[in-house]
């Protein structure tokens, strides 16, 4: 009874391999869609073959628009919590001060809060400070929820870091801010380099939040729900395959020079 | 509570012990920290007494709002909208378990068989969260599609038919159902699963394994007597991280649900966004808040208690 035995043994391979299929069979209908040339509005069922809207990627009214929207605020989200969370993360592994608890508890409840309970919240602040909703009030939730998950990946690394090599810059007769911008800083990088990543990646796909702080402004998974509603343009289907392609692509290309260099090392 | 964040801190950090502490450098810590915590009491903790002080006002958009005391606002927001709270648990719990139940074999799969393919079925699980997550949601539309494959074979195995006895689903069709609802959850969090379940197996020392092999246990013995336990840290976190934003989410019942798979989140949406009703908004989404936090600390306390055993 091999094939029993064989079965038994890889029985979690091949339950493993079944999530993995159901986490990305939705991107690849999303990649055979971008081909689709749908009847009607709505790019549900297939109909036949096309590249139209690979040649014409902007052909939708406001779609390239929303993009460059949520890049911007993606970028400066990005900013702002990466550096708020790193000053942060570095008082929190290297000071004592009073009211620590306060502090890593104001950290810790905004991830294990639901969106919509922070975005109605913030909702409730703007419009009774008379706040203009737009641009920046997206900006400012965006810097609010990322700051978390930044203080998170930079302490991990600070704190694996060694403290004597800091002492060491120092018996070297290095200044303090020389330390910083010479030792700590670099051996610092890698988290506070993931937290960044981490940050522009949930401010550049956040949607409940910015649902009910955005006004009249369309990021694009605004422009998204919008079009669920009005129909769905192919192209949706295009940049969603094309950010997908793009972002695999650069792990791989980074993951092959980490090897290289290794190898070098070796 | 520090289950979410990846290694618990150390109780003190070493610095501090062996520096005597310099007048002039009291003060850094709490330069450093002002910017940051300044933002999050702005902008994340005033909201919420914002929001409470909303939910005791009375008035209307026209003649503005006036805090009342009206606590009659939340009995209001529960009785008329408990069937809406008690889809949000039942169906984010389903969730939850169905996250634990898939995410745990391919969590498993990475940390101890992947070999030399782990760092490409790494980059597998995390690579979808690069296509926004709107996108993806939609594609379920067309993967559940009436008369579409997933639901012709699921007719051909009469798994439709348990499904809507059990009121999951609605004759010949997923779409619009609470399954639909519950599939798109499960596999809108499943990474958030996965991860820390990954990260938890990973550090389990392979040569436990191998005493409990040596010791004559079977791999169900193990499973159950060492793997599962040491890997708890990870189930903890994982199904808080899918938990808690499944119960708030309104996106996947819209989206793949009908008005009979309306969520909390949906109804407090609606009415902060389009019927413009705040107080009731307001106490619901406080509702919400109070519930996760309740249920959080207590299952947090348990499995920690289940944790030291």
């Amino acid at each position: 009874m091999t094939a029993v035995n064989w079965l038994k043994r890889n029985l979690v391979v091949i339950a493993g391999l079944l999530t993995l299929a159901y986490l990305l069979l939705p991107n690849v209908v999303v990649t055979v869609f971008s081909f689709n040339q749908p009847k009607g509005r709505f790019n549900y069922e297939w109909q036949e073959f096309s590249t139209a809207a690979w040649r014409d990627p902007c052909g939708v009214s406001g779609l390239c628009g929303s993009l460059g929207i949520s890049l911007q605020i993606a970028f400066w989200a990005t900013v702002g919590a990466t550096l708020l969370g790193t000053m942060i993360a570095f008082a929190l592994v290297r000071y004592r001060f009073r009211a620590r608890g306060a502090v890593n508890s104001l950290i810790f409840l905004p991830m294990a809060m639901p969106e919509v309970v922070m975005a109605a919240s913030l909702l409730t602040l703007f419009l009774n400070l008379g706040a203009q909703l737009g641009f920046w009030t997206i900006l400012i939730a965006h810097i609010m929820f990322c700051l978390s998950f930044v203080v998170t990946a930079v302490k991990a690394r600070v704190m694996s870091m060694d403290p004597r090599l800091e002492q060491a810059a120092q018996d070297l007769y290095a200044g303090p801010l020389q330390t910083f911008l010479r030792v700590t800083l670099p051996i610092a990088a890698p988290g506070i380099a993931a937290g960044a990543m981490l940050a522009f990646a949930l401010s550049f796909d956040d949607f409940i939040i910015t649902n009910f702080n955005a006004g009249s402004t369309v990021t694009f998974p605004m422009f998204v729900w919008g079009s669920a509603q009005r129909g769905t343009p192919v192209q949706i289907n295009v940049i969603g395959t094309a950010m997908f392609v793009v972002a695999v692509l650069l792990v791989l290309v980074s993951m092959a020079i980490g090897n290289r260099r290794k190898k070098h090392k070796a | 509570m520090s289950t979410l964040t990846e290694a618990p801190p150390p109780l003190a950090p070493t610095e501090p012990a062996r520096k005597p502490p310099r007048r002039r450098g009291r003060l850094v810590p709490y330069w450093l920290l002002l910017p940051g915590i300044l933002w999050l009491i702005v902008f994340f903790a005033l909201p919420m007494i914002y929001q409470a002080s909303t939910s005791v006002q009375t008035g209307s958009l026209e003649e503005g709002y006036q805090v009342t005391w009206r606590f009659a606002t939340y009995w209001d927001a529960l009785s008329g909208y408990y069937p809406q709270f008690l889809r949000s648990v039942l169906y984010a719990g389903s969730a939850t378990i169905l996250c634990l139940v898939l995410g745990y074999p391919l969590a498993y799969l990475i940390a101890f068989r992947a070999g030399r393919w782990r760092n490409l079925i790494m980059i597998l699980v995390i690579a979808p969260f690069f296509t926004s997550f709107l996108i993806r949601t939609l594609a379920w539309k067309t993967i559940l599609a009436d008369g579409g494959p997933v639901v012709g074979v699921l007719n051909t195995l009469h798994v439709l038919d348990v499904t809507s006895w059990l009121g999951m689903t609605q004759g010949d069709r997923v779409l619009a159902t609470p399954l639909a609802v519950v599939t798109g959850l499960t596999y809108n969090f499943l990474p958030f699963m996965v991860l820390p379940l990954y990260t938890s197996l990973e550090r389990i020392d392979p040569r436990l394994h191998e005493a409990a092999n040596d010791l004559y246990a079977r791999p169900v013995t193990t499973f159950r007597k060492v793997t599962f336990p040491l890997s708890m840290p990870g189930v903890v976190s994982g199904t808080l991280l899918t938990f808690i934003p499944a119960a708030g989410d309104y996106v996947n019942a819209d989206l793949l649900g009908s008005t009979d798979t309306r969520m909390v989140g949906n109804v407090i949406q609606t009415q902060f966004l389009r019927v413009l009703d705040y107080p009731t908004a307001a106490a619901l989404s406080f509702i919400l808040m109070a519930a996760i936090l309740v249920m959080v600390t207590l299952y947090i306390r348990r499995s920690g208690t289940e944790d030291l055993v």
